[in-house]
């Protein structure tokens, strides 16, 4: 068995990549960090456990320019290697630019030790897709699939009415500091909607009204990506449920098209792509 | 002369504001208009290249500017004049009309169609369809209660003014 640390030794020593993107310990006990290692000496900080959150994907996306010549390594969770299915659908990076390092996952949790609700349905423990497996092979998991959608089944219960006071309620706390946004790894436009002023689709001040039009359009563009790794909520000061949003979004995509969001990188993307017998029962 | 039919007055008008594509719906409300139906006049129509190109953003603009009722049309589908533009839009609205019934939105209020250039008789009576509709349904205040509820569109009560006694 090939431990994370001697597989980034390995792959640095040889010179394959140019860095090993992974965790390590944090300052703060329960968190941990990113780590950008470079030399050999440095892939022995590298860790994997319960409490590494984060999805890392993020940084292969342009903004961070970590992807040169030479291909990155990346430790990833199930979740993560979907995020760079996606990323890869998408022609933000080839395959072969990416050397995923796959670390066996039972769920992730925060520094308070309260497990993440993404983990709760998930029945992945592996990627299906990776270059090398840091651990062993751990046997494979019986979740009930429709935990996945669970937490939406208390709206079908409210009118529209009770929602709308529901979700103002939410979108009133929100003052548009961006930080889910910043902290998506599929939010990589380099000049985002909100930003663009001529036409102003969305209202730049923090009125509820103009929360609202941000927090539909976020959705919006995430919908059939978003592969569900809960990092917008997690950055959220304000504690916005933003994954619910998200995860109404994934139900719809799944339950029409029957497509869910980077289980494959050669997928065409849903919203690039269409049936001739899509249902359409709501067109008159 | 021709008797004219007595017009029925309504307490609330709603306004309805209807994105079509050129080829199709917008030719068929052309063919409304020169075959003389009538229908109802509270419908705004934009016209825009295709179905493919009505962004949502536009959608939610209407509503946020004033719309009782947003009215979607364009050719159906295998006849979009750019072979595809209306099956990437029927996929699209499909997830877009659920996320504003999720966020509360009555999604009665949005309506979609196929209407071709021939179908000025259906446009006419779509359009009257929906305003009743959405005239039963009132009107759309949603943005008005959270207009309220924030801080740059809140108006002031004016302070009553105190009684000049003599």
């Amino acid at each position: 068995m090939e431990t994370l640390q001697n597989i980034a030794q390995g792959l640095l020593e040889r010179g394959d990549v140019s860095m090993v993107i992974g965790y390590t310990p944090g300052t703060i006990p329960g968190k941990t960090k990113t780590i950008f290692a470079r030399t050999p000496e440095a892939a022995q900080k590298l860790t994997f456990n319960e409490n590494c959150v984060n999805n890392l994907s993020i940084y292969l996306t342009r903004q961070y320019g970590n992807i040169g010549e030479k291909p990155v390594a990346l430790v990833v969770k199930a979740c993560d290697a979907r995020t760079v299915n996606v990323l890869i659908q998408e022609n933000q990076l080839k395959r072969e630019q990416v050397y995923l390092i796959a670390v066996p996952c039972n769920g992730v949790k925060d520094e308070h030790g309260v497990e993440q609700g993404k983990c709760k349905s998930c029945a992945q423990r592996v990627p299906k897709d990776y270059d090398a497996l840091a651990g062993e092979t751990p046997a494979p998991v019986e979740i009930d699939p429709t935990l996945r959608f669970k937490a939406l089944e208390q709206f079908d219960a409210m009118s529209p009415d009770e929602r709308w006071e529901f979700w103002m309620k939410e979108f009133e706390k929100c003052v548009k500091c961006y930080a889910c946004r910043q902290a998506c790894p599929l939010c990589y436009c380099e000049r985002c909607i909100t930003d663009k002023t001529t036409p102003r689709w969305i209202e730049p001040d923090t009125s509820t009204a103009a929360n609202l039009s941000w927090h539909i359009t976020r959705a919006f563009h995430l919908a059939g990506r978003c592969i569900g790794c809960g990092e917008c909520e997690r950055a959220c000061h304000q504690n916005i449920p933003l994954g619910l949003l998200n995860r109404k979004m994934a139900k719809e995509v799944f339950d029409n098209f029957g497509y869910r969001a980077g289980e494959s990188a050669e997928a065409k993307p849903v919203f690039a792509d269409f049936r001739y017998d899509d249902k359409e029962e709501f067109i008159r | 002369m021709s008797q004219h039919k007595e017009t029925i007055k309504h307490d609330f008008e709603p306004n309805i504001v209807a994105f079509v594509c050129n080829w199709c719906t917008y030719t068929g409300a052309d063919l409304a208009g020169t075959s003389r139906l009538k229908y109802e006049p509270n419908v705004r129509i934009i016209r825009l290249p295709c179905t493919g190109r009505i962004d949502y953003n536009l959608l939610l603009k209407a509503f946020e500017s004033g719309a009782d009722g947003v009215l979607v049309s364009g050719c159906h589908p295998n006849d979009c004049h750019y072979n595809l533009g209306n099956f990437h839009a029927r996929r699209r609205f499909t997830v877009f009309r659920q996320l504003l019934d999720f966020v509360g939105i009555d999604i009665r209020r949005i309506q979609f169609a196929w209407v071709s250039a021939a179908e000025g008789a259906k446009w006419a009576q779509l359009v009257t369809q929906v305003t009743n509709e959405v005239r039963e349904l009132g009107p759309f205040t949603n943005y008005k209660r959270i207009s309220e509820l924030s801080f740059p569109y809140k108006e002031l009560e004016p302070e009553p003014l105190e009684e000049v006694t003599a």
